[in-house]
């Protein structure tokens, strides 16, 4: 097995592929890599973490490569993390993102990575966020996490990310509201991508008479951009707009809302693990297939309690 | 940590095999690597699909920060002979020894054996079926851990 401290080491100092072979030991939550998140953490460097969301073909990965031109202009390295289901049947996964990256694919400053969901519903992989806080430490800020084309379920990122992104497109009809409701909840900013087709004002005036209305997460609306990733247009404002969430993000109370999500999150994976690792496990499920015990109390028990 | 017997909470699950499917130089031909990499999905691997018009080192590049176990190689332009040895070259010259490079598309016979003298581990022509080239990549991608 590789060996987990001295990739770290040199991920840090620059090296891509030992940096890749660490991000693959936390991707499959290698016990070996478990024992190093303790010093990744401590090794991060403050980097921006931006989630990346929307419906699917919305032009995520396309806004993707189109704000990683921007921010190089702005002289920053780039991360991009960009996750795509996983087939619940077979557990494998088609991983396209790439294509719309190709610009990027020689520059040293940019490192993009692919990651299957693996199982998990909410749009990014259990991991996705240990991965972002590697490529944080090996100095790229921001790190760009693109999720799966996202439903109204699939807004994990959001309680993760430090700024979401929730790319929209124009559409006709009102019907949209009750669809893009919970998607827009959780955006810090809001973007009508593929402005080069009609109907892209009037798609931004109704979001933001749905969002005035609503009140949201945190005390001011979100703003709306319009963007054409495919030219670049408005990006240079989005990249703005992003940047100014930048400090709004780590206030007290989004800081604290983050880290309570993590945490939740952690501690779900965890006891889960911890669970399925005894040995009673089986006996236990048999019965309560059996009718002979209720889940809740079965859990308690495998739990310790 | 974990490594004691016993405790065995953080035990890996047997991770799928990444694959990197990349077409390289001017050819338009994307139908093989497009069934392929559905076919190798439904396969249970994780495929990386770079799309068209990719230089040598777009897919160096492409391998090292994905990390791959396998690249394959998908070319029906007839450039196999001037570019293939040079991704080979490319992906080693990285220090990336064992990455399993295979290859498929249009290759004359007389082609393959210099072809794997230069570092492609085996060649697929039309008519291929999935699962064989499933069954090639589990048998000979690195082992992992
Ligand atoms: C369909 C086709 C086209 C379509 C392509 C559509 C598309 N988007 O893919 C169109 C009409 C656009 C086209 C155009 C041209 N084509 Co054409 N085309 C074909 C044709 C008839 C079938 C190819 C195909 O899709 N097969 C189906 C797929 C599923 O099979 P496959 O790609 O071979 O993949 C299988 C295996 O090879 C293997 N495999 C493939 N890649 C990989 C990779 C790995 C890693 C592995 C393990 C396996 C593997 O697995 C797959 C499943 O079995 C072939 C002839 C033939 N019978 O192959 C000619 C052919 C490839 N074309 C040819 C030519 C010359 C052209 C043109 C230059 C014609 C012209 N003068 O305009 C243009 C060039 C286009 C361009 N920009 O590159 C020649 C190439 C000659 C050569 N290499 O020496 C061929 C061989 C026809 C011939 N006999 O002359 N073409
Ligand atoms: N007209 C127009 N097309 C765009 C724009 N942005 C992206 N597209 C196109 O929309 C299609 C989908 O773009 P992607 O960037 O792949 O979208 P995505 O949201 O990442 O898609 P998934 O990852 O599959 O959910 C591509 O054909 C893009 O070229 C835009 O601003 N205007
Ligand atoms: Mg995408």
């Amino acid at each position: 097995m590789a060996d987990g401290p001295a990739l770290l080491t040199a991920a840090v100092g620059g090296e891509r592929r030992a940096l890749a072979r660490l991000l693959t030991g936390i991707e499959n939550q290698d016990p070996a890599f478990r024992e190093l998140l303790p010093r990744i953490f401590a090794a991060t460097r403050g980097a921006h973490l931006v989630g990346v969301t929307g419906p699917p073909g919305a032009g995520k990965s396309t806004l993707v490569t189109a704000l990683t031109r921007e921010y190089r202009t702005r002289g920053r390295r780039v991360g991009i993390v960009a996750v795509d289901p996983s087939s619940p049947y077979t557990g494998g996964a088609i991983m396209g993102d790439r294509i719309r990256m190709m610009e990027h694919a020689a520059d040293r400053e940019v490192f993009m990575r692919s990651m299957a969901s693996r199982g998990e519903l909410g749009g990014i992989a259990a991991t996705t966020w240990l991965v972002a806080a590697a490529l944080d430490a090996a100095g790229y800020d921001p790190v760009l996490v693109e999720t799966v084309g996202a439903g109204q379920a699939e807004l994990e990122v959001a309680r993760l990310a430090e700024t979401t992104v929730v790319v929209e497109v124009p559409e006709m009809g009102d019907e949209i509201q009750a669809i893009k409701a919970g998607l827009l909840e959780v955006a810090d900013v809001v973007v009508v991508n593929k402005a080069d087709r009609p109907g892209a004002e009037r798609s931004a005036r109704q979001l933001r008479a749905m969002l005035a209305g609503a009140g949201g997460r945190f005390a001011a609306p979100p703003p709306i951009l319009l963007t054409v990733a495919t030219t670049g247009d408005g990006i240079g404002a989005l990249v703005d707009a992003i940047e100014a969430d930048r400090e709004r993000a780590r206030s007290a109370d989004r800081a604290l809302a983050r880290a309570r999500n993590q945490l939740l999150r952690a501690v779900a994976e965890r006891s889960r693990r911890r669970a399925e690792a005894r040995a009673e496990w089986e006996a236990t499920v048999a019965e309560i297939a059996e009718h002979r015990l209720d889940p809740i109390t079965a859990a308690d028990r495998l739990l310790g309690k | 940590m974990s490594d004691e017997p016993g405790t065995s909470e953080a035990q890996p699950r047997t991770a799928p095999i990444r694959v990197l499917i990349a077409k390289p130089g001017l050819d338009g031909h994307d139908r093989g690597a497009k069934v392929l990499a559905r076919g190798l999905r439904d396969e249970g691997f994780e495929v990386i699909y770079t799309g068209l018009r990719q230089t040598p080192e777009m897919i160096a590049d492409a391998a090292e920060q994905e990390d791959v176990d396998v690249v394959g190689l998908s070319i029906l332009s007839g450039a196999h002979m001037t570019l293939l040895p040079r991704i080979v070259e490319m992906i080693r010259g990285r220090g990336m020894d064992d990455i399993l490079i295979a290859a498929g598309g249009i290759i004359p016979d007389a082609d393959i054996g210099p072809l794997k003298k230069a570092g492609i581990a085996e060649i697929f022509g039309p008519g291929t079926r999935i699962g064989d080239i499933a069954r090639y990549f589990r048998e000979h991608a690195r082992q992992r851990t």
